[in-house]
């Protein structure tokens, strides 16, 4: 028992379970076929919150060790201009068509998240944090931090907006009659960030170099806009 | 390698001064990728270290919001009063952006064919 107490006092504890229990989540993942609902980032915080929650362990003493993990979403999301440039030559020759578009896209998911979310009477916490739900996550953390929103529960609503998009947007395709692999990349990119990307490389690699596009543009874009939409609906 | 990684935690710094200097609403990070962007702009080529370390932290990006996702544990209670009203919003929010950004591009499409034909 003493021994317990000593080890997990220890940061290093922690930070060896995260590893551990996300290197057995991609491994569960990929047994189930890659489904977006088994994610194995989804998959990892249940785990890592039940085995918390079973030992009493308050999520402070968690982040002790976590937040070395943490740390490197800073310099990851700096590293998202790398990508980014990448597709500098293809914004440049179309930059007005992906600019306007991609503009009223992250707009639409703002505002539409929050006018539902009104019309439940959701709390302002809640509210700030669904605000960025089609940004990806470590863009979003920081925009929730940032506007007052809880950062964890955002990179959550993250989550479960990217499986939802994967598995809406096929239809639409079909229902739109969108046969255009760079159209339907860029959608899946915009409203459903990484998770999108993700499956619009199983359409065509076209479709998924467009959707890095339109994840790294609409994660730009939202933090410049999002707290104009969040302060026109009176929530800061 | 360390020259790229150094590169990054620059920007960042320089992003997080730049924010809080000019009272800006924007996550310090993210001001740092625009930083990095002119930079790779300006220098026409990603340096092989930029592009190494930034591939190697994109690569295992979800695994890095795994302690900020821990973080939920402690809305739990929020999340079970309101979990119905949140997939709704994130729902409809999804399906409604998705269907726009797709009429978008349709649009431009019928706009591009009408010039064409002029």
């Amino acid at each position: 028992m003493e021994f317990w107490v000593f080890f997990t006092a220890k940061p290093l504890f922690w930070l060896i379970i995260t590893i551990v229990v996300f290197v057995c989540s991609v491994a569960l993942n990929k047994r189930a076929g890659g489904s977006p609902l088994l994610h194995p980032v989804l998959v990892a915080l249940s785990l890592i919150i039940v085995f918390l929650l079973l030992t009493k362990t308050s999520y402070e003493t968690y982040f002790e060790g976590a937040q070395f993990i943490h740390f490197l979403l800073g310099p990851a999301t700096v590293a998202l201009a790398v990508p980014l440039y990448d597709h500098f030559e293809r914004v440049r020759q179309m930059w007005l068509p992906l600019l306007v578009s991609c503009l009223v896209g992250a707009i639409t998911a703002i505002v539409t998240v929050l006018a539902v979310g009104m019309f439940f009477d959701l709390p302002v916490g809640a509210l700030l944090s669904l605000a960025p739900k089609s940004v990806t996550s470590p863009i979003a953390i920081g925009i929730a931090e940032k506007i007052g929103g809880f950062p964890s529960l955002a990179a959550g609503l993250v989550l479960i907006t990217g499986a939802m998009g994967c598995l809406l947007a096929p239809m639409l395709f079909t229902f739109l009659k969108v046969d255009d692999d760079a159209v339907k990349g860029f959608s899946m990119g915009l409203a459903a960030h990484g998770f999108g990307t993700a499956s619009a490389f199983e359409i065509s690699a076209l479709a998924g170099a467009f959707s890095g596009l339109a994840m790294g543009m609409t994660g730009l874009l939202t933090a410049f806009i999002l707290p104009v939409v969040v302060s026109m609906f009176g929530l800061i | 390698m360390l020259y790229g990684f150094l590169m990054l935690l620059v920007c960042q710094l320089l992003g997080e001064l730049i924010v809080v200097a000019g009272d800006i609403p924007v996550p310090g990070p993210v001001m740092g990728m625009v930083l990095l962007l002119l930079a790779l702009v300006l220098l026409k080529k990603p340096p092989q270290s930029v592009r190494g370390v930034s591939e190697g932290l994109l690569a295992h990006l979800g695994f890095l919001y795994v302690p900020a996702g821990v973080g939920l544990m402690l809305h739990l209670e929020m999340i079970s009063e309101y979990w119905l009203a949140i997939l709704a919003a994130l729902f409809v929010s999804t399906l409604i952006t998705l269907v726009v950004t797709l009429l978008m591009f349709k649009l431009f499409g019928r706009l591009k064919r009408k010039r064409g034909e002029n």
